[in-house]
């Protein structure tokens, strides 16, 4: 472990990156969605709140903030907001499924200054991605990769949130990341929000983790939010990037309604740790909030004090724990060395978390079911 | 420095950020973040490093910091 690291365990004045989702509303249901998205809450923030936040990231100095949702695009002030960040230095990288980037949103988008778009693909064709992410869903989004194109944007990201069913088709993505000069961001499924139903039925098998983790390390120039550190335990050298939990250190999550959450993964009443409506702002809490200040203490390792691997691979993804059941000080659900399948059979149905925050319409699509 | 760079001071120095690449370099020690503050004002590094009051002996891990922020292009030269 670097001294870098420790560092950033402390926690920072301010976080590296930002992820802040501007609406729960959204035109798909996707099955794995971490923050259950579909109707807009009536509660959130006004555009002048927004900006508000903004102002907040500005004299905080986040250099950087993720946007995303739901479908951010749907916001109708959205433009507005975006402008108004990257004027005041804060760059925005927005998530999107496509669906608003027609010829006339690419040339918009195109014309703006210090904004990333990151188009959310879950398979590398219709049949594989649609049935994570909804009918249409994958040509709605190579039409709009096409609009960027030929809008000369310029290169976007294409992200894909890796599963049993898309491991095999990694070669693919890259491949279509290349015929766009996109650049490809591969992250972790976690089982939050609607994904902790899908999670059993779409998470990577053992062998696929392995793969996945020669891949990644063949293919230094694919971005992962370093969302893959719990694999490396499976070799000698580590995946590029920081290696660590950044939950309530570098990172955390703003929703719609304000509240401010440790990590963009665990969206649950456990994790809150204020509100930006309340008096200070964002920045009371990322200053002072006690549970950010229990997340910068030294984190116990638990069950996994006596295993050889825990400098490799931290304990794993906090949310990733939680929303299976498992103990936060114990090994990830997706250990690779087995650990956590052995934890998870030992977990019953109704210890898993609910979720406190969920915003679906009342019809899923497929694959909501239970697992088997 | 580039002016497109802007510094974040934090507890172990400060976070640089590059608004043209896009890249985060962390600047680990409160020293260096003075000695990039004030290379603006020196005619080279060295001089920078002098009136900060960097001692010999860490001078050589000081350039090489500052080598291998200008390689990604977070520091450029002083036009005359």
């Amino acid at each position: 472990m670097t001294a870098l690291t420790d560092e950033l365990k402390l926690g920072l004045d301010a976080p590296i990156c930002l992820t802040w989702e501007l609406t729960y509303a959204c035109n798909l249901a996707c099955v794995h969605c971490l923050s259950s998205s579909g109707r807009r809450d009536p509660r959130e923030l006004t555009t002048a709140e927004a900006m508000a936040v903004i102002d907040e990231m500005r004299s905080l100095q986040v250099f950087y903030v993720n946007i995303g949702g739901g479908e951010p695009m749907i916001r109708p002030d959205f433009y507005d907001l975006v402008n108004y960040a990257t004027d005041r230095g804060v760059g925005v990288k927005f998530s999107t499924n496509g669906s608003r980037i027609d010829r006339t949103g690419a040339e918009r988008l195109a014309a703006m200054d210090y904004t990333d778009i990151q188009l959310s693909i879950d398979g590398a064709d219709a049949a594989t991605n649609d049935v994570v992410r909804g009918p249409g869903s994958f040509a709605t989004a190579v039409a709009a990769m096409d609009h960027l194109a030929n809008a000369d944007f310029g290169p976007f990201k294409i992200s894909v949130v890796m599963t049993r069913q898309n491991i095999p088709q990694l070669d693919a993505f890259a491949a279509l990341a290349d015929r766009y000069g996109a650049e490809l961001r591969l992250t972790r499924l976690r089982p939050a929000g609607r994904g902790a139903d899908s999670w059993h039925q779409l998470h990577p098998h053992a062998e696929q983790q392995l793969e996945l983790y020669h891949w990644l390390l063949d293919h230094p120039g694919v971005l992962t939010g370093d969302s893959f550190f719990h694999l490396n335990a499976l070799g000698e050298e580590n995946l590029p990037g920081l290696n660590l939990c950044g939950a309530g250190r570098v990172v955390c999550l703003i929703d719609p309604v304000g509240d401010v959450y440790a990590c963009p993964f665990v969206l649950h009443d456990e994790f809150k740790a204020g509100n930006v409506r309340a008096p200070g702002g964002f920045t009371e809490v990322w200053k002072h909030s006690e549970l950010f200040a229990s997340l910068r203490e030294p984190q116990s390792k638990g069950a996994c004090v006596s295993c050889g691997e825990y400098d490799a691979c931290q304990g794993g993804c906090m949310a990733a724990k939680f929303f299976t059941g498992l103990p936060l000080d114990g090994p990830d659900p997706e250990c690779v060395t087995g650990h956590g399948e052995l934890a998870l059979a030992g977990v019953a149905t109704a210890a898993r978390p609910e979720s406190t925050s969920n915003h679906s319409r009342p019809v899923r699509v497929a694959l909501s079911a239970k697992p088997s | 420095m580039h002016p497109r760079v802007a510094l974040r001071p934090e507890p172990f120095g400060a976070l640089a950020y590059h608004y043209d690449n896009r890249r985060l370099n962390f600047l680990r020690s409160p020293d260096l973040v003075a000695v990039v503050r004030c290379l603006g004002d020196h005619e080279t590094p060295d001089e920078a490093l002098v009136a900060c009051g960097i001692s010999e002996q860490r001078r050589p891990g000081f350039r090489q910091a500052l080598a291998s922020l200008a390689a990604s292009d977070f520091l450029q030269p002083v036009p005359h």
